[in-house]
């Protein structure tokens, strides 16, 4: 239990810095309703004051000004429960405007290798769903549970005050209820959590059959999905059955024991008023008190709930919001020289992914320069790490061993805005976000001019397709592009590398979709925009690499071959087998007959 | 300027609800009508009529026992009323239980059904309705809104039947009991609907605001965390983080104003019925000094107008509630009236033990009825044969396999398949004919063995092992964590694109179709993969008709027929040889090639 308590105070100590900016608002959430509790309990003893004062006696002058009275008080009530409500939700308003913005911008600060690993819904579920959570709990949960002990303890008092043995006798209801409403809490909680379940299970289902629809349809497999969806569907019907199954044996007994407890009264504080031993009003007062207790109590149990929730929510985002940053910038940064031209070297650089330690490395004793105005490609299979090579140039990950310098910098020492504003890559999978073709190209450089914009669009082959688009620059690209076909969205990612100019590029295999011709215009296009600069490119086809002024050739992180296309092309070794899967039908340029002997040159 | 990422809102709702949408929903209560007639029963005898009586059984005790004034002071009456306000409690409480068991039991039945119809709908609409949707709006109605009208279908017309005849029976009570104080105290009743109509109005203008907000909020935040590593990359953080902040502050200032309102909402009504408070004492004591009302009928009085608002109230929030409620229901409902395009016909013929021949007989197609994507296109394929189609982007390679599979309508023309026009075939034979392996590839989350089996869930291990090995997939699989049973998630993104590819291969081949089609499946596989492929394409090609769409020579060049396509029309067809031989599209484009390579 003690952890248990220690953990809590962790984790509101964790948040503190989220709402303690707004303690006045934090106090007058829990004054405001305690105010209004207490008023609202003066309220039976003016019943009291009627019924004894005024009806038995017959002294019926008093009556306005108490009815007045009577009024003035709900007034006042009611006023401090709007300071309540008000407070309460400016609190929470403001908790969750900083509590949202601080995990966006400590999303964009958390490195690439936090997202190898990072599922987006989880991520989208802290952000929105714990956050509302805390919202409700610091806003109006607190308040309310700290309500329900003021009101027990006040509401107690009032009945001892006006009759204390009868207030010792409904006394012992409260234990009773209390037991109730926390067993109920205790059953509902882990059912809430197989609701939670079955809910993603449900969104994943019907996400894989909308995103892989052509799949679906195309294997026929319509009801095979169906049966999946149906385990979700089931799932959550049976959850939430069982919720409500819970609910329908507690809620009763509450109510029951609680309206006992009315009976109860009315019948000893009935034999207490006909034995005289107090007034027809203390009974009527009391029976309006105990309405009140009781009311709240059977709701303690949803507020540990919301209790525990928040927290579990709070250490969720807390997780979030602590979580370690791999690649961060230096304290003491390097300015980088301005007019450094490009310089990149890569010393024994030894790599192993942060969350693969089981596996070997991904890239072993790496060594590269490449000057300025070099084109550098890369080839290599599936987990040769030729990906690899750039993303640490990017500082995507930090080198496990070595060191990769630019212009004479080791990278660490730059700040990261620096090296990455030096730098652009296209990516394999083209990102497009959801916003104009104008926007996604000068997602680089917003201050880029319309010119500029189509001047890249044009570089990258983009402006011809892009025009014939109805609204041209200004069409919306939705959801990941949708819309644009693969070749289309690649030469958009593209035209937004051209457009910042860097020093360096970096194509990661990022022209896989577009064949031969408009590869080769961009590629023209490549040497006059990277003139002077570095490019590095990573592919598949020959094609791609052949003019490169070094190619690499890496296998399971280790170079095997590097050279140029001329040299390579001589040699026995991958380059050449891959040459001549692409090209069996060009015998010449190997130096050796083979079978097909094919002429094309016409 | 500041960055200005766009995304689709709902519509914000002014007008009243559509009662034809309403009567539609409610037709999904019909299978379960003697249910809701039962509780609706239940609730009103056991737990109504107790909740009404038990105030009375009160008075009764005060007036004719209790008051020091005029009661009689036997303990023996007050026993017998206290033992039959135990027993009325007894019974509300199993009729509680029953109505909780029984409306969530209805509700939960009704949100299956409807979700489940709605999932089934969607399974059979065509191409054209998911490409002009995003995925996400489509999920969203199938698990956001048809959730969001669980509480009206379960407790909530439960508990509005159940809420109006309590409201009935009150007014009975008072009137019998005391009509002049009764009709003094209702004065307030209208002024009272008046103000909570007007302040509910704007509040729930005011929450449709916040839900428009926080949904642009959670569209964004999907597409940042997906789109982080070109954020990064590009070092766009603090754009991102200053156009978040502007999202989120014009969220929260939305918020402000809805909860303000809301907040009110409670001391509003309370002061308003302050009002028949004022009433009741001040006209009460009078009639009980007239000698008109006794002290345990104003206790009765109290008690009873104190829970005259709260079904008020209640049905207030209801109505609110259900006009949110009707547009997710209007919502859901234009899906389910989305027809089929391409839809079965009533006498279609399952498809069985095709051979393979395809035909295309002067098919033209156009995605947009303005822009044609295919201008009369005839071939005639023979059972077995490798057919490449060879093309630039946007010539009509991909629509032609999108009509082969059918998966949209050719606009005239016919697709034939051994002689039988597609669209007289039952579509599950059809497409169980047919493999298609995607230039995007699709994994499902599960197991890798599940993925590969997806076209054939009856596949034991050893196929699916043996398919695996075929396309050279074996090996990759094997050094996974788990091997077969590897978990992959999110759409297999911890799997390489090529390795992604090669799963697709192994699917397709275990699938065991008549007619293969391969769009574009060896643009990211690298080489070495490749050759592997190229070995494995011998088996999975074998005995079968194949069409593959590519732009790498490598693949194409052994196929028995290429057909060359420029603009939707069939510019030049023959094998390799032959037209390698004649000056045309195709040798411009192979000899383009070379010239790169030797530019």
């Amino acid at each position: 239990m003690l952890t248990g308590e220690d953990c809590r105070l962790d984790i509101f100590k964790g948040l503190k810095q989220f709402f303690w900016p707004d303690k006045g608002f934090l106090t007058g959430s829990v004054l405001g309703l305690a105010v209004a509790t207490a008023i609202g309990l003066v309220y039976p003893l003016l019943l009291r004051a009627l019924i004894d004062d005024v009806i038995t006696p017959k002294k019926f002058d008093g009556i306005l000004s108490l009815a007045l009275l009577a009024v003035a008080l709900i007034v006042v009530k009611a006023a401090f429960q709007y300071v309540h409500g008000f407070c309460g939700g400016r609190l929470g308003n403001r908790l969750a405007y900083r509590m949202r913005n601080a995990s966006y911008d400590k999303l964009q600060t958390l490195s690439f290798s936090f997202y190898d690993q990072a599922r987006t819904g989880d991520l989208m579920s802290r952000l929105t769903a714990d956050i509302e959570g805390i919202r409700n709990f610091v806003g109006f949960g607190f308040a309310q549970l700290l309500n329900t002990l003021f009101l027990v303890l006040f509401g107690f008092a009032m009945m001892f005050y006006v009759d204390w043995t009868m207030g010792l006798m409904t006394l012992a209801v409260i234990p009773v209820i209390a037991y109730a409403a926390i067993r109920f809490e205790l059953q509902i909680h882990p059912v809430f959590r197989t609701i939670r379940i079955a809910i993603s299970k449900l969104t994943i289902s019907v996400q894989e059959n909308i995103m892989g629809v052509r799949t679906v349809k195309s294997y026929d497999s319509a009801s095979h999905e169906y049966g999946k969806f149906d385990e979700g569907n089931s799932q959550y019907k049976a959850n939430n059955l069982a919720i409500a199954s819970v609910w329908a044996t507690y809620f009763p007994i509450i109510e029951f024991v609680a309206s006992s407890s009315i009976a109860l009264l009315l019948l000893v504080g009935g034999w207490r008023v006909i034995h005289h031993h107090m007034t027809l009003g203390d009974l009527v007062s009391l029976n309006g008190m105990l309405g009140m207790i009781v009311a709240p109590l059977w709701t303690l149990g949803f507020q540990i709930n919301n209790y525990t929730m928040s927290k579990a929510s709070g250490e969720r985002l807390l997780e979030l919001l602590n979580r370690h940053i791999d690649v961060q910038d230096p304290a003491h940064p390097v300015k980088p020289k301005t007019e450094g031209a490009g310089l990149i070297r890569f010393r024994d650089v030894t790599f192993r992914y942060p969350n693969h330690e089981e596996q070997p490395n991904a890239l072993v004793d790496f060594d590269l320069t490449a000057g300025p105005g070099s084109v550098i490609g890369l080839l290599g299979g599936t987990g040769s790490g030729k990906s690899t090579v750039v993303q640490l140039l990017l500082r995507a990950y930090d080198v496990t061993s070595g060191a990769i310098t630019l212009d004479g910098e080791d990278i660490r020492q730059l700040e990261l805005g620096e090296l990455r504003s030096r730098t652009a890559i296209v990516f394999q999978e083209s990102f497009l976000f959801s916003t104009t073709i104008r926007e996604n190209i000068s997602y680089g450089r917003s201050d880029a001019t319309q010119a500029e914009i189509e001047q890249a669009a044009k570089l990258a082959d983009a402006h011809d397709f892009i025009m014939e688009l109805p609204a041209g620059y200004d069409t919306i690209v939705g959801e990941r592009g949708m819309g644009l076909s693969g070749g289309q969205k690649q030469r958009i990612a593209i035209a937004r590398a051209f457009l910042i100019r860097p020093k360096v590029l970096i194509l990661d295999d990022s022209t896989s979709a577009l064949d031969m011709e408009t590869e080769h215009r961009i590629q023209l296009a490549l040497r006059q925009v990277m003139e002077g600069r570095t490019v590095f490119i990573i592919a598949h086809r020959i094609s791609s690499l052949r003019h490169a002024d070094e190619i690499v050739v890496l296998d399971k992180g280790h170079v095997v071959q590097r050279g140029r296309h001329e040299e390579l092309v001589r040699l026995p070794g991958l380059y050449r087998e891959t040459y001549r899967t692409q090209y069996a039908d060009r015998p010449d340029e190997l130096g050796e007959d083979t079978a097909s002997s094919r002429k094309v040159s016409g | 300027m500041s960055r200005q990422f766009q995304y689709q809102d709902d519509v914000l709702i002014e007008k009243s609800f559509n009662w034809k949408q309403m009567a539609r929903l409610f037709d999904y209560l019909k299978p379960y009508k003697g249910a809701v007639t039962r509780v609706v029963f239940v609730m009103m005898v056991f737990g109504m009529l107790t909740r009404l009586a038990i105030p009375y059984l009160i008075s009764l005790a005060i007036d004719k026992v209790i008051d020091p004034d005029g009661g009689n002071g036997s303990m023996g009456y007050l026993s017998i009323v206290f033992g039959v306000m135990l027993a009325m409690y007894g019974l509300r409480w199993w009729a509680q239980n029953y109505t909780i068991h029984h409306t969530n039991d209805i509700g939960q039945k009704v949100i299956y059904d409807l979700r489940s119809a709605l999932f089934k709908h969607v399974q059979t609409l065509s191409f054209r309705f998911f490409d002009k949707r995003p995925a996400g709006s489509v999920l969203v109605r199938i698990t956001n809104d048809v959730n969001s009208l669980q509480d009206l279908l379960s407790n909530g017309v439960v508990n509005s039947a159940i809420d109006i005849a309590q409201l009935a029976g009150i007014i009975v009570i008072l009137l019998v009991l005391q009509p002049k104080l009764a009709l003094a105290v209702m004065i307030t009743v209208p002024l009272l609907i008046f103000v909570s109509s007007s302040l509910r109005k704007r509040t729930r203008m005011a929450w449709q605001t916040v839900r428009i907000k926080q949904s642009r909020i959670n569209s964004h935040l999907n597409e940042a965390i997906q789109g982080m590593r070109v954020t990064q990359a590009f070092a766009q953080e603090k754009e991102n983080m200053r156009f978040f902040d502007n999202l989120n502050g014009s969220s929260i200032r939305s918020w402000n104003i809805a909860s303000s309102l809301n907040q009110l909402f409670g001391p509003v009504i309370e002061v308003t019925s302050a009002v028949g408070t004022l009433i009741l004492l001040l006209y009460g004591t009078h009639l009980i000094q007239q000698g008109e009302l006794t002290v345990g009928v104003l206790v009765a009085f109290i008690t009873y107008v104190s829970n005259f608002w709260e079904p008020i109230n209640r049905l207030g929030q209801m109505y609110s509630q259900l006009l949110i409620s009707m547009s997710s229901a209007e919502r859901i409902f234009e899906y389910m009236d989305e027809k089929p395009i391409v839809a079965e016909k009533e006498d279609a013929k399952p498809l069985n033990d095709v051979r393979g021949r395809v035909q295309f007989d002067h098919v033209v197609f156009g995605y947009d009825p303005d822009r044609l994507a295919l201008k009369d296109i005839s071939f005639d394929i023979k059972p077995g044969m490798t057919v490449a189609l060879v093309g630039h982007t946007g010539s009509g390679k991909s629509t032609i396999v999108n009509l082969l599979c059918r998966f949209y309508d050719v606009t005239s023309g016919r697709v034939l398949i051994d002689g039988m026009d597609v669209r007289d075939a039952t579509l599950d034979s059809l497409r169980r004919q047919i493999g298609i392996v995607m230039q995007d590839t699709f994994i499902f989350s599960g197991t890798i063995r599940d993925n590969i089996r997806y076209g054939r869930p009856d596949a034991s291990n050893a196929e699916v092992e043996a398919a695996a090995r075929s396309v050279r997939a074996h090996d990759f699989i094997v050094k996974l964590p788990d091997g077969y049973d590897t978990q992959v998630q999110e759409r297999g993104s911890a799997l390489s694109m090529g390795q992604r590819q090669l799963l697709s291969f192994a699917r397709a081949l275990l699938a065991d179709p008549r007619i293969l089609i391969m769009d574009e499946a060896t643009a990211s596989i690298d080489t070495e993969t490749e050759v592997r492929i190229q070995e494995a394409l011998g088996t999975l090609l074998e005995h079968r008709t194949s069409f593959i769409v590519a732009h790498r020579l490598s693949t194409i060049r052994h196929a028995d027929l290429i057909l060359v396509l420029d603009h939707g029309v069939i510019v030049d067809q023959g094998n390799h040889d032959e037209l390698m031989r004649r000056p045309g599209h195709y040798r411009n484009l192979i000899e383009a090639q070379y010239r790169f390579l030797s530019a």
